[in-house]
Parts: C-alpha cells; structure tokens; sequence
C-alpha cells in the first residue's frame, strides 16, 4: 500500500516537475531571470575560477617537485579532475557515515538516478530551447526535489522502505532514458559521460559547481554534526531530547542529492554510490569512536579517489570504476584489519566500576549548578 | 476481549487511588506528568483509551500490563512522540507535543532498538546527553538581555556565541559527561565501543546520557529486556539510587517481579487503566488478574 503512494506521489511530482519544465518554460521568460541571477552568479563564479586559478598554480608546483606526468600542466582537465575527486573524498564519506549507520546505504543510488533523469532534463532542454544551462544544475534541482519526496513518503508511511526506494531508483532512470530517446539525435553521445563519469570532461564551470557544493555540505555538517550524530544514532531519544527529527532528516537527504550529483562527474550515475558506501563501511571496521570513524572514511575515501584517477590515467580505463575497485580493495584490507584488531583486543577487558551511589550524589550535585 | 463488561465498572475505584497520590502535595508545579483521558489509535480501535495519569516529581513508577496493552503508547504519549485523539498529556506542566525543555527529560529505550553496528565510544554517548544544553540559551540564559552580556564580557559572551554555532562542548560539558560515567560505574569503558559492550553495561551507558543531560525525568522502556540476570538486579539498584536522589522514574516493564520489588507505585495497563496505587495494595488486588487474564501466573510462575 505505502508502495502504491509512494509510486503515485513520485510519479505525479516528476511529471509535475516535467510538464511544468515543458508547457511552462518560453525562453524569452528564462532569459532575463538568468541575466538577474547572473549578476550575483557572476561574482560568485569570478571567486571560484581564482580558486581555481590558484589550484592550477599549486598543481604546476607539485609538478615540477614531483615530475609526475599526470600533473603535467598540459592536463589542466587532470588538475581539475584531482580537485573535483579530493572533494568528493571529503564529502561522500562525510554524509555517508550518517546515511549508513541509518540503513539508508541505498538512498544515494536512488538519487542518483534521479540525477540522471535531472541530467536527461538539462539536455532536452538545451536542446529544445536552447536553455544553455549546465545538466549538472538541473540534476541538482532534480535530485534534490526527489530527496525531499523520499523524505515525506517516509515521514508519511513512518519508515524508510527499499520499495519506495527502489521505485525512486527507476522511476529516475526510466524518466532520463525516456527524454534522451525523446531527443535521441546527438545527445546519446553524450549521455555516457554521465553514467560512467569522465576525468576528461570535468569542465571549469562543472568544478566551479563543484567548489560550490563542497562548501555547502562541509559547512552545514560541521554547523549540524552533533544534531545529525543524535538523529542517526538514536532516532526516538533525539526526538524526546527536543531536536526536529524531521528536518534534519531533511537536510540528510537534501545534502545526499548534492553529493550524489558533485560526485557523478567523475563517478558517473551508476557508481556514485559506492564513495557514499564503501569507504564508510571501512571505516567502521577499524574506527572505535564516531568522530575517528569520520576521519578514518575520508582519508580511505581520498586514498581510493587519488590512486583510482592514477591508476586511470596511466592505465587508461574509466575512472569511476578503478576508483570503486580500489576502494573495494582498501575495504578489504580493513575488515582483515579489523579481525586482528579484535583478535588483539579480546585479551585485556577493564573491570566493571561498581555503581556508587555515593556519587550519584556528586553527579546529582554537579547537576544543580 | 471479555473485560469490556468489568472495565465499564472498574475505573471508577481505580481513580481514587491517584487522587490519594496526587492530593498529598497538590501544587501543579511538581507534577511532572499530567496525562488527561487520553485515547490513542494507530488505526479506528484505540490502543489506549480513557487513561489518566498523574506523576509527581521523585516518584518511582512503573507502567505494567501484558504485550500489546498500550504501554509504549500511553509512554510516546506522555512524551509527546504521539499526539492524542483525544485527552491532553502535558509535561512539566506545558503540553507534551510542544514541550522543548528537552534535557530534563532521560529516555532509555530497549536494548534490540540501538544494537545498531556504529562505531561509537561509550563517552560519544553520553556526550550526546549534553547537545540540548548545547545552544544559544546558554550565551543569554541568565538574566542579561543578549546586547548587555556583549557589552558587560563580550570576549566570553562572543566564544559562547562560537560554542553555541559549532557545537562545542564546554569544560563543565566534560565534567558533567565524566560525572555521569563514574555514577554508573562506566569510566573504565568510557573509550570502549558500545558495541562491544554487554546488554547490561549498555543499558548503564544510556543512563549516564540520561544522568549527563541533568534529567528531572527518566523514561525506560523495558530497559533489561536481554540483560543478563545479574546486571538486572545492579540496574535496579542504580535506579533505585538515582530516585532516592530525586529524579522522577517512569518505568515500563513486563517483568512483574522486578516491579513489584523495586517500584513504589504501579499502574497497571491494558488499553485502559485497571490500576494505580501502591505497590503493596497491588499485589494484594485482583487488577493483576483482571488485566492479563490468563498470563496473571507470570507473577508467580516467571515462565517466560
């Protein structure tokens, strides 16, 4: 039944989104919208294409300490390349430790999707009407109104379940591959970047959005990280300790959509996912704390994501894949890793303080003041 | 069920022994909880039905009642998780739903609901008891208006503003948390992941988060389902401690001889109330009987 609603609810919001995209839009409305937006967009733009600027410059430097040809300054698309993955080394693993230890594993494969359809949009209407703006935005709005739908359903039907999720997943992909055959002269070409990802292709503007949506998601994680740590851990207790469970379960998975289409670039739409899940699930077999956990995901994260576009470009095989089969591999060594370190472990068990009732009263008496 | 002929009879001799509870220190102030002919249903049939219920503050009370009586709902009620059908259920005196004084109010859950694999310390726990503390209240709670801490110490006032915005944890946080863990017991595992923990010294890590967040109130539900038999009777003990230094215990339970050994006051539970008073006049009434029907010999039997 939650199903039926959820299929209907999707199915009626992408169409909306849809037909609203196609009936409603005349080019000669959008174009002064983005001459007003682009006043701000441009200043904004300026900032991120001197960080770039200056990303090149400290790349040029590396190279010539290093004299490793992947940095070569002929290849700035590799310079940017670097830059989009140690984002989404960052970023990925970040939100993904919330979603994971959630059961949500699924949800970025599910957005993912979306964004593909996102992407689909972006292209047709390029195409149709000339619209000129990067599919990466429009995966992003996509994506993100697909995020607050899972949401609802969920707060609605009162559990996250993988049929809805799993009908978000191809409604997604099915919507993409509709308007791209809708449209099919020359833009299958280039649909693959999309699904597969591509180092070549990361464009200036397409890492200008980027550096954009890195800095959304670090600094609203780093503003909201002990609500969304009480939120995952302990969904009911968090509620009854007076924190909107709802919202931030929200801006979960509105910051789920962006990573999912910040990460496809180079991951493409079929194995974003995996930077959400696999680095997170190592570290968890080797962290004791949460906040070592955090760490520990990013820096196996950023291992897979420098050697998979290494391995890329002096072996010539697609990015996204080798990135995933890396991280695979470090995953493995850490569950071994993490067999020994229990091994090792087992053998010193601390004792079991007694209960002091004496300090209850200490404790209560600290509580007064 | 068959008890809707004697339930229409009964309530009326079971609220007299509230009232007798209640009257004794009439002022509203202490009442901690105040729950009003509260009916619930997830579906048209009411999983709690007419239910009052008053609790006064450094009591001991347990909510019995067979599986499926409502005692986890009539607990969402009273904490505001659900919204009543009818009825009102109000906390510290504001009504539960929008009740957002939520540190003096502790909550253990059982044990199966956060078996979760995370990685996580048992200190990260605790600390957790602290995040309501966390905020802008504490830059301007006290009496200074917001303009007046700036100018009076606004080095102090500005890195309470920063704490407040990132989230750290101030010194006298730590404390708190470090006090927590030695009520418990629980500083030698304070670095052990809570995984690796038994169902006991779990159960303790979730009181000290409680304990850290300087709770008034603490709510458990079925706290030792899948405790060994020997951390139980230690959990008591500890329950029975941090009453005795005035926090209000709101305990659901299915073990009927754990409640009749430690709780001071029961409130027996089967969609509607069949019982509230005293312990002792418990045991002796037939409310057990009435309101378990056939599982009444779990008291005695322990077959569980």
């Amino acid at each position: 039944m939650s199903a039926d609603l959820a299929a209907v609810l999707l199915w009626n919001a992408l169409a909306a989104v849809d037909s609203l995209v196609l009936v409603g839009v005349d080019p000669s409305v959008l174009l002064p919208l983005q001459g007003g937006l682009g006043a701000a967009g441009n200043l904004v733009f300026g900032v991120l294409t001197w960080v770039l600027e200056q990303w090149y410059w400290l790349m040029d430097w590396v190279y010539y300490v290093t004299r490793l040809e992947m940095l070569n300054p002929r290849y700035r698309f590799m310079h940017r390349a670097i830059l989009v993955g140690l984002c989404i080394g960052v970023m990925a693993p970040l939100i993904g430790t919330f979603l994971v230890h959630r059961q949500l594993a699924l949800i970025g494969d599910a957005l993912a999707h979306t964004a593909f359809a996102g992407v689909a949009v972006g292209l047709f209407l390029n195409a149709v009407i000339d619209l000129g703006v990067s599919p990466y935005l429009t995966a992003v709005v996509v994506a993100m109104i697909a995020a607050l739908f899972i949401e609802l359903i969920s707060e609605v039907t009162d559990a996250y379940n993988d049929v809805s999720m799993a009908i978000v997943l191809s409604t997604g992909f099915a919507l993409g591959t509709t308007l791209i055959s809708l449209n099919a002269g020359g833009l299958a070409v280039g649909v693959n970047q999309y699904l597969f990802g591509n180092l070549a292709t990361v464009s200036p503007t397409s890492a200008a959005i980027l550096l954009v949506l890195f800095a959304v998601i670090v600094g609203t994680v780093v503003l909201t990280r002990n609500q969304l740590l009480y939120v995952t851990f302990d969904e009911t207790a968090a509620a009854v300790s007076g924190i909107p469970v709802n919202w931030y379960n929200r801006i979960t998975v509105m910051l789920t959509a962006m990573v999912v289409v910040g990460a496809m670039q180079i991951m493409g739409v079929i194995l974003v996912a995996a930077m959400l899940v696999v680095p997170v699930a190592g570290a968890t077999q080797v962290s004791r704390s949460f906040s070592e956990s955090l760490v520990v995901s990013v820096v196996l994260a950023e291992l897979a994501v420098l050697l998979g576009i290494a391995f890329a470009f002096y072996g010539g095989v697609t990015a996204g894949g080798i990135i995933v089969l890396v991280a695979v591999g470090i995953y493995v060594c850490t569950v071994a890793l993490g067999k020994i370190q229990t091994l090792r472990g087992e053998r010193v068990t601390p004792d079991m303080g007694t209960i002091e009732t004496d300090s209850a009263d200490a404790g209560a008496k600290a509580g007064d003041d | 069920m068959s008890s809707s002929e004697t339930d229409s009879g009964r309530p009326t001799d079971t609220n007299d022994q509230p009232s007798g509870a209640t009257d004794r220190d009439g002022r509203s102030g202490d009442r901690v909880v105040d729950v009003e002919d509260v009916t619930f249903g997830y579906t048209a049939t009411p999983v709690v039905e007419d239910v009052s219920l008053t609790v006064e503050a450094g009591e001991y009370v347990a909510i019995v009642g067979p599986n499926g009586s409502g005692k986890s709902t009539l607990m969402q009620l009273l904490l505001g998780l659900l919204e009543p059908d009818s009825g009102t259920a109000r906390l510290f005196g504001e009504p539960a739903g929008r009740f957002d004084d939520g540190e003096r109010i502790g909550y253990v859950a059982q044990n199966a609901d956060t078996g979760k694999e995370m990685p996580i310390t048992v200190r990260e726990v605790v600390k957790m008891g602290r995040f309501p503390h966390i905020g802008f209240g504490r830059v301007t709670g006290d009496d200074r208006t917001f303009t007046a801490a700036l100018r009076e110490t606004p080095v102090s006032t500005v890195r309470g503003v920063l704490d407040a915005v990132f989230g750290r944890l101030t010194p006298s946080d730590w404390a708190a948390v470090d006090d927590a863990l030695e009520t418990v017991g629980m500083t030698a595992f304070a670095d052990r992941r809570i995984t690796q923990l038994s169902g006991g010294q779990r159960q303790r890590a979730f009181i000290a988060r409680a304990l850290a967040g300087e709770a008034d109130l603490l709510v458990l539900d079925e706290p030792t389902v899948g405790v060994d038999a020997e951390s139980v009777d230690a959990f008591y003990d500890l329950l029975a401690a941090l009453n005795a230094e005035g926090i209000t215990i709101v305990l659901i339970e299915h073990d009927l001889g754990a409640v009749v050994e430690h709780a001071d006051r029961v409130v027996c539970l089967n969609r509607e109330l069949y019982f509230d008073g005293p312990t002792e006049e418990f045991v002796e009434s037939d409310a057990l009987a009435r309101a378990f029907g056939t599982e009444a010999r779990l008291l005695t039997g322990e077959s569980e």
